[in-house]
């Protein structure tokens, strides 16, 4: 390993400046171990998405004689027959427009409820932020039975609202646990400022807080939208018709009827991973960070 | 929500915008409950109608032998939850998710751990590293799920590999074997969930002063010495926040399982939650299913609490000082 170095860092800053001007040599460098520790994870990690890629490139005897290969040749009807076949667009659609439903309603519920939650002083505060701490507890598990039967005698199976709801819903204790202690760090001489600018407390949460919880707003906002992409339980249970089933239905349902086709399936999962990895990759930051700050939290 | 102090001590002189004082001037305590109630309306009122009546209705339906289409009339007391503690299936169930619970712990705690500390270090390609370890949590379990259960099909992937391996005679059914068919959920488990654990314990050593690395090599301390002595006790109360919320999410698991063997085979996987649907919607025992919600609610509430008064404890303040390098 590397030898210690004895020499002070040669700045050093008054104030906890960003992440960037860190002494690097204090943590450590990588040796060849590390590499090959690092190689090997990231070939463990990428394996199994890599093998979808390819396979959805394969032919099924190709896949069958050799699971291993490369695609030889490699053969494209796979993805095209999924690209040209309407269902996917459809589920893709669907998926999409109930994960924006369900993040565009809990971003905006969820600040408004922590506004006050933070920020105002007033009987019953802790009792409200403690219910919404508490409803970490329940999981969609729990009541999704009463809540299958609500939505059905409610007449919202098979609609988008059905999904985003509740999926709203079940999202926002989180969300005000994120914001609550994002809305209390901004610093009261803003409010103080704005107050003596004329501003009301409703003006200070329009032109100050909102902007200045962008941030946390996106946070919470990447989490939900991750989060409604990817669920499964409610919508299987909720969207029993095809034409408005998301994508993890989609696959599932694919993937049992077309149990003999294995690179059909895999072109058809391989499509429906893009849109996350792709969202991931543009707001992974944001991932990262609400993450760091849950944690803290 | 109704009385109001005001502390913010806001010198108002002018109409709220938006909202029409009634009369001239409206006492700003006044005022502010009316902002308090219109903020929060729409967050409580979603929370109450989806959140709160379900979980409250679970529990009255808990109580009753019921198939959710004519009246709720046959009123059956504790049975459901009786016959659900009797049933074998529903105790193999809960075993099942504990198995899970504590394997996710053991396996992803020194993996995650020993992976992050590699990752922290001064090294090439860092950023691209933490994005690829990331990678299989944002994929949706059911997408990872249909993708693994191709690779362990037999003769797919796995076996091939295993095959060229020389470790041929190892493969065997991975999910139709009711023998090792659970312990094959876990291993794509740690495929889907490990990135987590990596990418929290990295967040973590970000906030690990760098000064303590220096302080304890100039003191001549080795890198696994600072790593044992520093870095892992300050990272305690990331590795305590993770592990509760892999716990939680290892009690409520049911996409995963559901996507790989639907709770077989022979049971062997069954989840307390493929266990309750596989009775609610499929077989329309809403009553029964509902005693099982309840039954699973109680269980993580009792394993957050232990959880909370045990372990989280520890993260009161001073308890994550860093303690003395030496014994």
């Amino acid at each position: 390993m590397s030898a210690p170095t004895v020499t002070p860092p040669a700045t050093r800053a008054p104030a906890p400046a960003p992440p960037p001007p860190r002494p690097r040599r204090s943590r450590g460098r990588a040796g060849v171990l590390v590499y090959v520790v690092a190689v090997l994870v990231a070939v463990g990690t990428l394996g199994p998405v890599l093998f979808a890629v390819l396979g959805g490139f394969r032919s099924n005897a190709q896949l069958a004689s050799d699971p291993a290969g490369l695609p030889d040749p490699w053969v494209g009807s796979n993805y095209v027959n999924v690209l040209t076949s309407g269902s996917f667009w459809q589920l893709a659609l669907n998926s999409t427009v109930v994960a924006l439903v369900t993040t565009a309603i809990v971003t905006v519920f969820g600040v408004m409820a922590a506004y006050p939650l933070a920020r105002y002083r007033f009987v019953g505060r802790e009792a409200l932020t403690l219910l919404f701490t508490l409803g970490l507890l329940f999981p969609l598990t729990v009541a999704i039975i009463p809540l299958f039967l609500m939505l059905r005698d409610l007449n919202l199976t098979n609609t988008f609202w059905g999904v985003a709801l509740p999926q709203a819903a079940f999202a926002l204790p989180v969300t005000i646990v994120i914001l609550r202690p994002f809305l209390m760090a901004l610093p009261k001489e803003l409010e103080e400022a704005a107050t003596l600018d004329g501003a009301t407390r409703v003006g200070f949460f329009l032109r100050i807080v909102l902007p200045l919880s962008v941030p946390g707003l996106v946070t919470v906002g990447v989490l939900a939208f991750v989060a409604s992409w990817n669920s499964y339980l409610l919508p299987l249970l909720i969207l029993s018709d095809p034409a408005q089933q998301t994508l993890p239905l989609g696959v599932a349902t694919f993937s049992s009827e077309h149990a003999q086709d294995t690179a059909g399936v895999l072109a058809f999962t391989t499509l429906a991973m893009i849109p996350a990895l792709v969202f991931f990759l543009a707001v992974q930051k944001r991932i990262v960070n609400g993450l760091q700050g849950a944690v803290k939290g | 929500m109704t009385d109001v102090t005001d502390v913010t001590d806001p010198v108002t002189t002018g109409a709220v915008r938006g909202v029409p004082p009634r009369t001239a001037r409206v006492s700003d305590a006044w005022r502010q409950r009316l902002e308090v109630t219109l903020f929060l309306a729409p967050a409580l009122v979603l929370f109450a109608l989806f959140v709160v009546v379900p979980v409250v209705q679970a529990g009255r339906y808990s109580t009753y032998q019921w198939n959710g289409l004519g009246p709720m009339d046959d009123f059956v007391g504790l049975d459901n939850y009786a016959r659900a503690l009797r049933d074998e299936i529903f105790v193999d169930a809960v075993v099942h998710n504990l198995v899970i619970v504590v394997l996710s712990v053991l396996i992803q705690l020194p993996l995650g751990l020993a992976i992050a500390l590699l990752l922290n270090r001064e090294m090439r390609g860092r950023g691209v590293m933490r994005v690829i370890v990331f990678a299989p949590y944002v994929l949706a379990e059911v997408v990872a799920g249909v993708v693994w259960l191709s690779l362990l099909q037999p003769g797919g992937l796995v076996d091939a590999v295993l095959d060229t391996m020389g470790l041929g005679g190892l493969t065997k059914l991975w999910l139709g074997d009711p023998q090792i068919a659970l312990y094959t959920v876990m291993v794509v488990l740690t495929w889907k969930y490990l990135g987590l654990a990596i990418l929290l314990f990295l967040a973590g050593l970000q906030g690990v002063p760098t000064d303590y690395y220096e302080a304890a090599q100039l003191d001549g301390a080795s890198w696994w010495q600072v790593q044992r002595w520093i870095t892992i006790p300050l990272l305690g109360p990331t590795i305590r926040v993770w592990a509760f919320l892999s716990m939680i999410g290892s009690l409520q698991l049911f996409d995963m399982v559901w996507i790989l063997t639907k709770g077989g085979p022979a049971n062997a996987t069954t989840t307390m939650a493929t266990y309750l649907i596989n009775q609610g919607t499929d077989r329309s025992l809403y009553g029964y299913a509902s005693a099982v919600a309840v039954l699973l609610f109680g269980i993580s509430l009792v394993l957050a609490l232990v959880y909370q008064l045990l372990i989280l404890r520890r993260d009161s303040p001073g308890a994550a000082a860093p303690r003395k390098a030496g014994r």
